[in-house]
């Protein structure tokens, strides 16, 4: 598919000096008193509640999934989380405890990690996760097929999987780790959402390089350029990495100052983060009691 | 939706005197007058400061003669200790000195305490550097410091202008009488305790506050042997005049009407980011601005769109508040200039815009503004404004693009927006300026010189060609 290509490719270059400078003064915003308070529960709004390890079980879902729905036991005006983010086989476990909470059931699939795996597999993983009542699936590109420049078969693949999601929203993993260019991360952001991702998300998690500030930035600006010219709204999930208030806040300055208010959304913009959610729940705390209480009075799930 | 709460940052920092002297031969001293200094974004009064008359002017050239003695004979290695040692103490009050320097001047202090202070700090170290190595710099075996150097700088950068002057002067063995601006004399006068607690002896550095008047006295006196100038192409125009056929050697620094090329191939969102920062950056008053946009015909529709974008996000306000973008404009008379010209701009048919923005009741304020439909013809195509206000022009060609950069009796600066590496070189080696910079705009380093073409003056500072200037 030549004209696949000839899109990708007459995407404007990015500056990787300019990008990395932009994202570093964004950095730079002072975000204080009531500005914080909401940006805190913005952010705990927008957090993916993930838990993806081989060492798993029931127990430790069911209680990730009780968190997700009450982050702060002691505080019922803390809001709930956006989703809980799990393996397939975990999905009916967490569907126990999330149904009918308005917390959303998101599994990654397709071979999660890598990716490497026939496409039927790919999908009946998919059609698994959906079935056990996941109405999110967070899916991963053959990074092997786009480096090779074979667009064609990560485009038919993310088509293949948007339809085996049925209604369940598609997050396109590009682990943009591995992508190695900021041009890369432009086109693979514009490649998902032309396959028709609902989501374009930056990492597993399980590479050594995930979420940054510069790599989400240009996703932020590929969503924008994509509504611009198609006029459909996709949203954007940084994973990995993302461990305290402080990082968290620095994205919300980065939507707002680059995508606005559209985007101030959980269902425009999530965060992938497991320990992230304590340090929000701790800030928010010290932001109303003035003080800062130790780790050990919030849950540890 | 998501409001930034203000985030000022504190005053008690820096504590202003009520009153000021001239800093002669190691201690303030009484001057023939006074002026205010005003903070230009409230006009409340920060202090008085005295005002230098020529008996002032004598006596702080006469305290320089004396001093130089014994500073030149010093072997380089001492002379850098003490540069060393102000480059410290300045990076140790960093945060007073921004603060000090928002409030004089106007400008945000993210822009002082990120981009002023950590480059005052920086020529300093660097001219350190070079104070036992002037042998090696390419200037003859044993290169003589040319003795006092009179030195005018000013409003836009205040301390760093100050930097870009006085460190690679001492560096090289010269003493110093610096005549701050009128309007931000305050970060001059802080820096002179500096020197007193780097022990620096009595003389080397001289500051002789002021207006107009003053600056000329100190350029015409005839015991000054090297005369350093930055500011406007009129004034320097008058110092040129005057320093000819007296055998005082002169560097000037002047005005710019910089050219910032945007190719069809450009990193877009990079280079509205660039068109941003060359224009806006400390409103505007910067004499490399790029102030004339050359934006290629096939995207300019879709650059400008995405220019207007990011100028709506613009945070215009208290240039306290460490989320402020642009700040106060440094004074009535440079806000009556810029409305002037902008008026012109109205007047001879060219189309402004400005984002929607809640501007402050008091102190001097002007919005960050673009002229499109602006032709070579315009005067605000040709004149510089010095202000936040961007003139868009539109070329076919990369020969229509070097033509119109060229065609402008300044040569400062211009910036060059494409992905290709072989049209950047191409056309960077046709423009007439004399920094250009590729895919980025407004980078200075110590280590880099700079300074002008045609009318935007003569000479170089910074790097090593810095030291060229005082050196025989």
């Amino acid at each position: 598919m030549s004209d696949l290509r000839s899109l990708l490719h007459g995407l404007p270059g990015v500056d990787k000096v300019g990008v990395e400078a932009r994202a570093a003064a964004l950095g730079t915003r002072s975000v204080k008193t009531s500005a914080k308070a909401q940006a805190i529960d913005l952010a705990i709004r927008m957090v993916d509640l993930t838990t993806l390890e081989g060492a798993d079980t029931p127990g430790k879902v069911r209680a990730l999934s009780a968190k997700a729905v009450r982050p702060d036991p002691a505080d019922p005006t803390c809001p709930s989380v956006a989703a809980v983010c799990v393996y397939p086989a975990m999905v009916p476990v967490a569907a126990s405890v999330l149904r009918d909470t308005g917390v959303h059931l998101a599994s990654v699939a397709t071979a999660f990690p890598s990716g490497q795996a026939p496409l039927d597999v790919k999908l009946a993983d998919t059609r698994d996760a959906v079935a056990g009542g996941a109405d999110e699936i967070d899916m991963v590109i053959s990074r092997g097929a786009f480096l090779a420049g074979d667009y064609t078969k990560v485009f038919d693949e993310i088509v293949a999987v948007k339809e085996a999601c049925g209604d369940a929203h598609l997050k396109v993993i590009l682990e943009t780790g591995e992508l190695g260019t900021y041009d890369n991360v432009r086109r693979a952001s514009w490649l998902a959402m032309t396959a028709g991702a609902d989501f374009i998300k930056t990492s597993t998690g399980k590479v050594p390089v995930a979420a940054t500030l510069p790599v989400t930035l240009i996703m932020l600006e590929a969503v924008r350029d994509f509504r611009a010219r198609t006029g459909r709204q996709v949203g954007v999930k940084p994973a990995g990495g993302i461990r305290t208030t402080k990082d968290a806040v620095k994205y919300l300055v980065l939507i707002n100052e680059t995508v606005g208010d559209d985007w101030l959304s959980p269902d425009w913009f999530r965060f992938g983060a497991s320990s992230l959610l304590n340090d929000l729940l701790m800030q928010r705390t010290k932001l109303t009691t003035g003080h800062y209480a130790g780790p050990d009075y919030f849950t540890l799930d | 939706m998501f409001d930034y709460a203000p985030a000022p940052e504190s005053r008690s920092v820096v504590s202003i005197a009520p009153s000021y002297g001239l800093f002669i031969d190691g201690s303030f001293v009484e001057g023939k007058g006074t002026f205010k200094t005003i903070n230009p974004a409230t006009e409340e009064v920060l202090a008085e400061v005295a005002l230098g008359g020529p008996e002032d002017v004598d006596r702080a050239v006469a305290a320089a003669r004396r001093a130089f003695q014994s500073w030149s004979a010093l072997p380089g290695s001492e002379r850098a200790k003490y540069l060393f040692r102000i480059a410290r103490i300045i990076q140790e009050r960093s945060r007073e000195l921004a603060v000090l320097e928002s409030l004089d001047n106007g400008k945000p202090i993210r822009e002082s305490r990120d981009v002023d202070l950590p480059l005052v700090a920086a020529h300093f170290f660097y001219y350190a550097g070079w104070a036992d190595k002037l042998a090696y710099a390419g200037f003859g075996p044993d290169p003589r410091p040319l003795g006092v150097a009179g030195q005018v700088i000013p409003w836009n950068f205040p301390l760093l202008m100050l930097a870009w002057k006085i460190a690679p002067a001492l560096a090289a063995g010269n003493t110093v009488v610096l005549k701050p601006a009128e309007t931000t004399p305050l970060s001059a006068l802080f820096f002179a305790d500096v020197c007193r607690q780097a022990e620096l002896p009595q003389g080397v550095v001289n500051i002789v506050t002021g207006a107009g008047d003053t600056g000329r006295y100190l350029v015409e006196h005839p015991d000054v042997n090297k005369v350093a100038f930055t500011g406007s192409t009129e004034v320097g125009r008058q110092i040129a005049r005057s320093v000819a056929g007296t055998g005082k050697k002169l560097t000037l620094e002047l005005g710019g009407k910089a050219a910032n090329i945007v190719f069809d191939d450009a990193p877009i969102d990079q280079a509205v980011e660039g068109i941003v920062n060359g224009i806006f950056f400390n409103q505007g008053h910067v004499c490399c601005a790029g102030s004339r946009l050359l934006v290629q015909e096939s995207i300019a529709e879709e650059l400008l769109g995405s220019l207007k974008r990011r100028m709506s996000t613009l945070r215009v306000g208290d240039p306290l508040d460490k989320n402020t973008d642009v700040g106060a404009i440094n004074s009535a008379a440079q806000l009556a200039r810029i409305t002037e010209l902008s008026e012109i701009g109205d007047q001879e048919g060219a189309e402004r815009w400005s984002p929607e923005c809640q501007l402050p009741d008091r102190g001097f304020w002007f919005a960050p503004t673009i002229f499109t439909g602006v032709t070579q013809a315009h005067r605000i195509a040709r004149e510089e404004i010095f202000g936040p206000v961007l003139s868009v022009l539109t070329f076919r060609t990369p020969d229509e693009a070097i033509e119109k950069a060229n065609n402008t009796p300044y040569g400062l600066s211009a910036g060059i927006w494409s992905d290709k590496g072989s049209r950047i070189l191409a056309v960077a080696d046709q423009l007439r300026a004399g920094v250009v910079w590729a895919n980025t705009f407004n980078k200075f380093d110590p280590t880099s010189p700079f300074g002008g073409y045609k009318e935007s003056g003569y000479g170089r500072e910074g790097g090593r060609h810095g030291l060229e200037a005082y050196l025989a």
